[in-house]
């Protein structure tokens, strides 16, 4: 038990410098919901599974498509503003 | 400022940080070390007072059930936040209601859209299954609402448009949405009605264990589930509507 909590502690410090330093936000998104995913892992070693159940919906489900689907948004917009920007 | 002095800069606010990092951590209680005496208390009475084995649960819906309030209308508030940003403008009111259409054809595999499809029934019943025992076993209805709110979508994603648009569109959404908010107050007023304290367990508490139990801790949550269930898809439905009618002013 000690050493899984030492493995999932490791492997949430490695990889949220990895959800910073992906700067394209698409793969940042990625990241994102795999840091999510690794946190409920670590809430549930911790010996709290509700936290663990929230985390997983929200934090590996519904945050990256609310993220994904505001980029969306918005790259249409800017595509649009260039567009008549040029005419 | 250079880089070379902003590395310097950055790398001594760097070490300070360690320092006073380091030196926190040090005096650190152990893992699992609690000495406050409410946690402790309230473990060992919930079980006894509200028939719950899921202590949790006991807390959020009950004992704090007052602070839930607040957090459910903190999301009420931020869904009609987004409404109301997506709310159609006059130019579009006067063109009249839009033929929305999502992408027919998704690029996807046979395998996909089956094994797909085969998920909506178990991720529905997953859903209820973890709204509606949260008196019993981790979860809740916050839990359950959101993956109830994560079906639909793999309806979109199986390839089943026509299916996803008639969910999302239904008007029992905004109704799970606002009947949902509007329950937890109304079960918080309806305590009043006994004279008893806002939001104080009335109704009979049940057999520890069973599904009908622990009061109005199983109520709250599937009110909870439903409104958090409603939110979720309205907020979809939204920004899908949205980038639609965007990539249809593109192609006029």
């Amino acid at each position: 038990m000690r050493l899984l909590q030492w493995v999932i502690l490791l492997l949430v410090a490695a990889v949220a410098p990895a959800v910073v330093l992906s700067r394209d936000p698409k793969s940042q998104v990625v990241t994102l919901s795999f840091y999510g995913l690794l946190c409920a892992l670590m809430f549930f070693i911790f010996q709290a599974p509700d936290v663990a159940l929230s985390q997983i919906t929200i934090g590996a489900v519904m945050l990256p498509l609310m993220i994904m689907l505001a980029l969306t948004k918005m790259r249409r917009q800017n595509l649009r503003r260039e567009r008549e920007g040029k005419k | 400022m250079s880089s070379r002095t902003r590395t310097a800069f950055f790398l001594c606010s760097a070490a300070g940080l360690v320092f006073v990092f380091a030196c926190g951590i040090r005096d650190l209680p152990p893992l699992g070390d609690y000495r406050g005496p409410y946690g402790n208390v309230v473990t060992q009475v919930a079980v006894y007072e509200r028939h719950t084995t899921d202590v949790v649960n006991a807390i959020n819906y009950d004992y704090r059930a007052f602070d839930t309030l607040g957090e459910e209308f903190i999301f009420f508030a931020s869904v009609l936040g987004v409404l109301l940003l997506f709310r159609p403008t006059q130019e579009e009111d006067k063109n009249g209601k839009r033929e929305s259409k999502l992408e027919d054809a998704l690029p996807i595999s046979d395998t996909l859209r089956v094994s797909m499809q085969a998920m909506v029934g178990i991720m529905i019943v997953f859903g209820v299954y973890i709204a509606s025992h949260g008196q019993l076993t981790p979860g809740g209805g916050f839990q359950g609402g959101v993956i109830l709110a994560s079906a639909p979508l793999v309806v979109y994603l199986s390839g089943n448009v026509k299916t996803f648009e008639a969910i999302i569109s239904s008007p029992l959404v905004k109704l799970a949405e606002c009947g949902g908010a509007a329950g937890y107050a109304a079960i918080g007023t309806a305590a009043l009605l006994f004279g008893a304290h806002f939001l104080t367990n009335i109704v009979p508490l049940g057999t520890t264990g069973d599904l009908f139990s622990s009061g109005t801790i199983a109520v709250i949550s599937a009110v909870v589930g439903m409104e958090i269930a409603g939110g979720f898809v309205l907020l979809m439905q939204n920004y899908l509507r949205e980038i639609i009618e965007e990539r249809l002013r593109e192609s006029q």
